[in-house]
């Protein structure tokens, strides 16, 4: 996976979101079943921040486990590997329930300084 | 949530928002184009020097003036596998990838759609879009297309399903190229099969050779069946 043009779209979208102020951590949830390379994103994300308001920013990845639940047996496997097998009957038609996200969940931002601009607290 | 981290206090931010969703954004958007031209449009993707190009001149060879076809070609530098097509004249756009982040190893929707701009769409039944050479990326960025076909060569190692297991999903028709050179090869057709069907189980797959022409006309026959709807 070319981490660099994915850590691009991240910085994107992170600057849409934070509204000009200081971005502390970005919060992605990444499927296993995504083959992104953890330290290769994080490589890129803060190499791309570098002198930019996003400097000092830092990814957090959430790795979410791959699970099928088996079309034949109903059963739920988290997958490890390749081939994607039932647990339960070894068979090979799964319906994946996880392990493909790929998105920016949050972000941790300080808060504003005084009086301008919208607060999303969220708990 | 408030936090005493520093002097500053923290709050959170939902953001909720896919990492490639602008371009699958773009995606939807050429899709749109495409099925207002009615055209059938194929994404062929495959490590470099598998023989995409070369099946490229053999289909063109067969199927053209009768099918309304265009290409898109997506290389890094250069223009010479769509210098290639010139003799058939057929709209043939090429994209090179050079001076993005640094060159990318990939198509992407927003580089489809700049090209599009360049191509009569409207009279076009099928769009082939020659992806770059590369074994990971183009799995990631949808185009628009309609399905995506891999040239896998024999020369290549029966075990590669293994290895890049998102390029071999994404697609759902896998040509095995250069059978001409089996007899040089230890290659085992059975272990490929083995190894294709741990990560897409059942995915249909075609052996020709784009340079004796063998099983070509299948090919085209799979494409034909599929652009006339």
């Amino acid at each position: 996976m070319h981490e660099l043009s994915l850590a691009a779209s991240i910085v994107d979208i992170v600057e849409r979101h934070a509204g000009g102020v200081a971005v502390r951590s970005v919060y992605l949830k990444v499927g296993r079943l995504r083959q992104v390379v953890p330290d290769a994103l994080t490589f890129g994300f803060e190499a791309l921040v570098q002198d930019t308001p996003l400097q000092g920013a830092t990814l957090e990845l959430q790795l979410i486990p791959a699970v099928g639940r088996c079309r034949a047996c109903g059963v739920e496997t988290t997958l490890e590997e390749f081939p994607l097998l039932c647990g339960g009957c070894g068979g090979l038609d799964l319906e994946i329930l996880s392990g493909e996200e790929f998105f920016v969940e949050s972000l941790e931002v300080e808060e504003a300084d005084v009086g301008g601009g919208e607060r999303a607290a969220v708990d | 949530m408030l936090e005493e981290a520093s002097a500053r206090p923290s709050i959170k931010t939902v953001v909720m928002e896919g990492v490639l969703d602008a371009n699958d954004a773009l995606a939807q958007a050429n899709r749109a184009d495409f099925d207002r031209a009615g055209s059938f449009v194929v994404n062929i993707m495959s490590s470099p020097g598998s023989g995409k190009t070369t099946l490229l001149e053999r289909t063109l060879e067969r199927i053209v003036p009768d099918v309304r076809v265009g290409v898109l070609e997506g290389d890094v530098r250069t223009s010479l596998d769509a210098d290639r097509l010139e003799r058939f004249h057929v709209p043939v756009v090429q994209i090179n990838t050079a001076g993005g982040m640094g060159g990318s190893c990939h198509l992407d929707a927003n580089m489809v759609r700049i090209a599009l701009r360049q191509l009569p769409l409207d009279g076009l039944e099928l769009l082939i879009v020659e992806n770059v050479g590369n074994l990971v990326c183009p799995a990631a960025f949808k185009l628009g297309e309609d399905c995506c076909v891999m040239v896998f060569s024999v020369t290549e190692g029966e075990d590669k399903p293994l290895k890049y297991p998102q390029m071999f999903r994404a697609v759902s028709l896998v040509l095995v190229n250069k059978i001409d050179l089996l007899p040089h090869l230890d290659f085992d057709m059975a272990k490929f099969d083995r190894c294709l069907d741990d990560v897409n189980p059942g995915v249909e797959r075609m052996l020709l050779s784009a340079r004796t022409g063998e099983g070509v006309d299948a090919w085209c026959e799979w494409l034909r069946a599929r652009h006339k709807r």
